[in-house]
């Protein structure tokens, strides 16, 4: 196992290397002079040429990115143009609230789409399963940043049940974690279904049934266990677009995280912040790719070994 | 002469065989309930989309602020705006837009994609580890990040979502068609026309990629409603088609303005929006089920 670990961290290390690289180039594609861009409107040509030289858009375009590395390496990721902080200030204070509403989301993802999977796959062709179904296959095509607009409506606007937008409060998670986690329990659903369905067909499920074990045990202890590592690959990748997703959501619901912070940003040009925003949520998401990997390994062996 | 009769022999049974797969395809979909319904939501989607601005009420610009946040009634079937222009006439006409921008999305992103699944499965070694290494790469950006980057750095404009959306599109289409390459390019029929004389290129194009068609049409079903998401969803934000555009994500964003005395100017836009997908799912899934049954769900 240490080894299979070991050998995934040495296959990141060019992800990471490549990430950083496209996001470089990404901002290279900037139409015009980006020390124009980035000194603002009305800029004197003296402060044009004072910039580009301090930040060493002068230099060849490897340089830029060997010091531009350099910098992320030590925490740097430049100075927002808005507002002059340095833009890692402004994510780690924007990142804990997009890993919160995260966390829910994805609790919630894992937790309804579970149970809407494993009920489901115990009735198959009933209308429990139907119905779930057809809702899941809603959950897919609802646009999140519709389905939010609905809840909101609903109930904070109509029932005034929950708070309209912010994120002061518990109640305020409710909504943006729904939101967010509803399309991706859909998903899981789906997939927790027809892994169960193909599972419960087994050999072994018959046996464990003819050797008279309860309904309950030959479900959570036999067929779910097995049934679990395509769903594990599926919640990690749910993830990156929870990830992506969280943009939509924040701006939605007016929460103020990472991915509101990025949209913000683009709005106004803020480049460095954009840059840094997108790196830190690409790298985090590199890294889940590597702990569900793992986990997806630890399951595999302990199905071998029994 | 009798070569000439056995080439048309030839083409006979091959035009027969195509036919055939296709009959049967087709067959597949309609007996597919859920495939037949994402057909039918699809197809009133097309002549919408051909017809809208003939059936289309009103001139969608046209601003009538007498009438402004009216809830449906028979005159507007849909309400009005905030500016007292018919929804309804806004959706025909911006049918167009969010369907061109999904389309164009993935015909670019699938482009590019199949072209480097191409050479990277056909021709191996370092090649194929430098596409994959990319791919990888382009993959490691969660959701519509790298779309958000990309438009970040071109700017705001539909055509600019278009590109973004279309690029973060390319590794899904490069990864199926690389390893559908890769089986196919080892059969024998591949030996037969290489000795044949046939060189890299015919090959590709002539043999391989029509042989890996199904991969390619269940993944373009499938990608077209996550472009369609995406791109309503940067138009939602702000980010491509600007006001007075009728683009559906767009109209969503204004109407959100209003939810507490015009909730229909969100309303509409989303229904159209959502069942587009949903069309799109159900006739993806159908597909997937009728050409590639390894696949199913």
């Amino acid at each position: 196992m240490a080894v299979f670990i070991l050998k995934r961290l040495a296959q990141v290390i060019p992800v990471i290397l490549g990430v950083t690289l496209v996001v470089f180039l990404i901002m290279q594609m900037v139409p015009g002079d980006s020390a124009v861009i980035l000194a603002g409107e009305g800029a004197s040509e003296q402060t044009i040429e004072d910039l580009r030289e301090s930040l060493g858009l002068n230099k060849p375009i490897y340089v830029q990115y060997f010091d531009y590395i350099k910098g992320v390496v030590q925490g740097d990721f430049g100075n927002s143009l808005k507002n002059g902080k340095p833009v890692l200030e402004e994510i780690s204070t924007r990142l804990p609230i997009t890993f919160e509403l995260a966390m829910y989301s994805i609790a919630i993802t894992i937790i309804l789409g579970l149970i809407a999977g494993i009920v489901s796959a115990i009735r198959p062709y009933s209308w429990l399963d139907m119905s779930f179904m057809v809702i899941a296959l809603l959950g897919i095509s609802l646009p999140s940043f519709w389905l939010g607009i609905l809840l909101m409506y609903t109930f904070a606007i109509n029932l005034g049940w929950l708070p309209v937008a912010g994120w002061e409060s518990p109640m305020h998670i409710i909504l943006p974690a729904i939101t967010l986690g509803a399309g991706g329990a859909a998903i899981v659903a789906r997939m927790t279904r027809s892994s169960m369905l193909e599972v419960v067909n087994q050999d072994f499920i018959r046996t464990a049934k003819a050797k008279g074990l309860k309904g309950y045990v030959i479900i959570f202890k036999h067929a779910l266990r097995n049934a679990m590592i395509p769903v594990i690959t599926v919640v990690g990748l749910q993830f990156g677009s929870l990830l992506g997703g969280t943009v939509l959501v924040e701006s939605v619901f007016a929460v103020n995280g990472l991915g509101r912070m990025i949209v913000d940003a683009i709005r106004t040009r803020d480049l460095p912040v954009v840059q840094g925003g997108v790196l830190v949520a690409s790298l985090i998401f590199v890294f889940v790719n590597l702990i569900v990997d793992i986990l997806y390994r630890v399951f595999n062996k302990r199905i071998d070994l029994n | 002469m009798s070569e000439n009769v056995q080439a048309a022999t030839l083409s006979q049974v091959r035009s027969q065989v195509k036919k055939k797969k296709r009959k049967e395809l087709w067959q597949k979909i309609y007996s597919n309930k859920a495939a037949l319904a994402g057909l039918i939501i699809l197809s009133i989607y097309a002549l919408m989309l051909i017809f809208g601005p003939l059936l289309s009420p009103y001139d969608p610009y046209e601003i009538d602020l007498q009438n402004k946040l009216q809830g449906p009634t028979l005159d507007h079937l849909m309400g009005t705006d905030d500016k007292g222009r018919d929804i309804l006439s806004r959706i025909l006409y911006g049918s167009y837009l969010t369907l061109g921008v999904g389309f164009s999305a993935v015909l670019f992103g699938g482009s590019v994609g199949i072209l480097l699944g191409l050479v990277a499965g056909y021709y191996g070694g370092k090649i194929d580890s430098i596409i994959s290494r990319l791919i990888d790469v382009m993959l490691a950006f969660p959701g519509i990040l790298l779309a958000l980057a990309i438009v970040s750095a071109l700017g705001t404009s539909l055509i600019n979502v278009t590109i973004a959306v279309g690029f973060f599109s390319i590794p899904m289409f490069a990864r199926i068609v690389r390893g559908s390459t890769m089986e196919v390019k080892k059969l024998e029929y591949i030996d037969a026309v290489r000795t044949l004389g046939a060189n890299n290129v015919i090959i590709l194009f002539r043999h391989i990629l029509p042989n890996i068609l199904s991969p390619i049409i269940i993944q373009a079903s499938m990608r077209l409603a996550t472009a369609i998401l995406s791109a309503a969803g940067l138009s939602f934000l702000g980010l491509g088609a600007q006001p007075p555009s009728p683009e559906w994500g767009a109209m969503l964003s204004a109407g959100r303005d209003f939810l507490f005395n015009a909730p229909h100017m969100a309303l509409f836009p989303g229904i159209m929006i959502s069942f587009l997908v949903l069309g799109l799912n159900l006739l993806g899934d159908g597909l997937r089920d009728a050409l590639d049954p390894r696949m199913k769900a």
